[in-house]
């Protein structure tokens, strides 16, 4: 499913089915290259590259809700109940 | 993996596990709302609904209180934690037996925005310096929700627990047995998906 990338300069549809091994740092350093050659001439694909790091620093922020209070009761009794468990086990 | 600085809220959480190993009811329900969210969100990408998810939470738990004496501290108590929910969530969901190919077939962004030769015809426009405050409190918060929720389910795990709750790829890897190289393409796919959500919010 990936794009196999040809020899020669890349072009932006390849570009940018590459982000994520560029961002994880999954390229060789001739893949980088290649990548980052397209992107010094590619204000489109610089612009698509900063979008996606835009993303996942929103993503993050989607952050945990606090327990409710019911919840919290929940897991408070959920511990008491295996105390009582280790208590009762032998040993 | 590069080396990482000893931070902060590992540093708190090692010390609640101790308390907890203790026998501390309140160290308990700290480390669970530490992580309640994640592992709902998680446990929601194997099962159908929010009430088996909710139970698949209540069950890890039980089985991290019951095998808290195996537990050696090799891994972080999260990624521990969660490979325990995901054997759990595996067990009560189906989600493995009818998983999706990874990755959906689609392209990271629409064809009919490149040409023939492959260069932009519509490329993408300028927001990545409005405010991300401003973009949040306008609705941006819940069209990613939406977007998230809409997700393939691995996909929905994996962004999950990188982009939401901040694993390392390797943790990831650990966590859903799944190989490197998988982890990457479903992040990608739905990195992808993401930022489509976000570009129509913007744009709209």
């Amino acid at each position: 499913m990936r794009l196999r990338p040809r020899k020669g300069p890349l072009v932006c549809q390849e570009v940018v089915e590459l982000v994520t091994d560029y961002l994880e740092g999954a390229m060789s350093r001739a893949e980088r290259r290649r990548f980052e050659a397209h992107l010094a001439d590619c204000p489109h694909c610089t612009e698509y590259l900063a979008q996606m790091r835009a993303t996942i620093r929103l993503t993050g922020r989607l952050e945990a809700d606090d327990l409710t209070a019911e919840m919290s009761d929940d897991l408070g009794e959920l511990f008491r109940r295996w105390r009582v468990e280790g208590d009762e086990r032998p040993g | 993996m590069g080396f990482r600085r000893p931070d902060p809220a590992a540093v708190a959480e090692t010390e609640l596990v101790a308390r907890l190993r203790a026998g501390e009811e309140a160290a308990f329900v700290a480390l669970a709302g530490r992580h309640q969210a994640t592992m709902l969100r998680l446990a929601s990408t194997f099962v159908p609904s929010t009430a088996v998810a909710e139970e698949v939470v209540q069950d890890t738990w039980v089985a991290v209180l019951r095998g808290l004496d195996g537990f050696d501290g090799r891994a972080s108590f999260k990624t521990w934690l969660l490979a325990i929910l995901v054997n759990r969530a595996k067990s009560a969901g189906m989600s493995e037996a009818r998983s999706l190919p990874v990755g959906d077939a689609g392209p990271a962004v629409d064809r009919s925005r490149f040409d023939a030769a492959g260069a932009w015809a519509s490329p993408p426009r300028h927001w990545v310096e409005e405010s991300e405050d401003r973009l949040m409190a306008r609705g941006l918060r819940e069209t990613l929700e939406l977007a998230l929720k809409r997700l393939p389910s691995r996909q929905r795990a994996i962004v999950i627990l990188r982009d939401v709750d901040g694993l390392s790829g390797e943790e990831v890897c650990g966590v859903l047995r799944i190989s490197a190289g998988n982890q990457r393409v479903l992040l990608h796919r739905a990195r992808s998906h993401l930022r489509a959500a976000v570009e129509e919010f913007v744009e709209r």
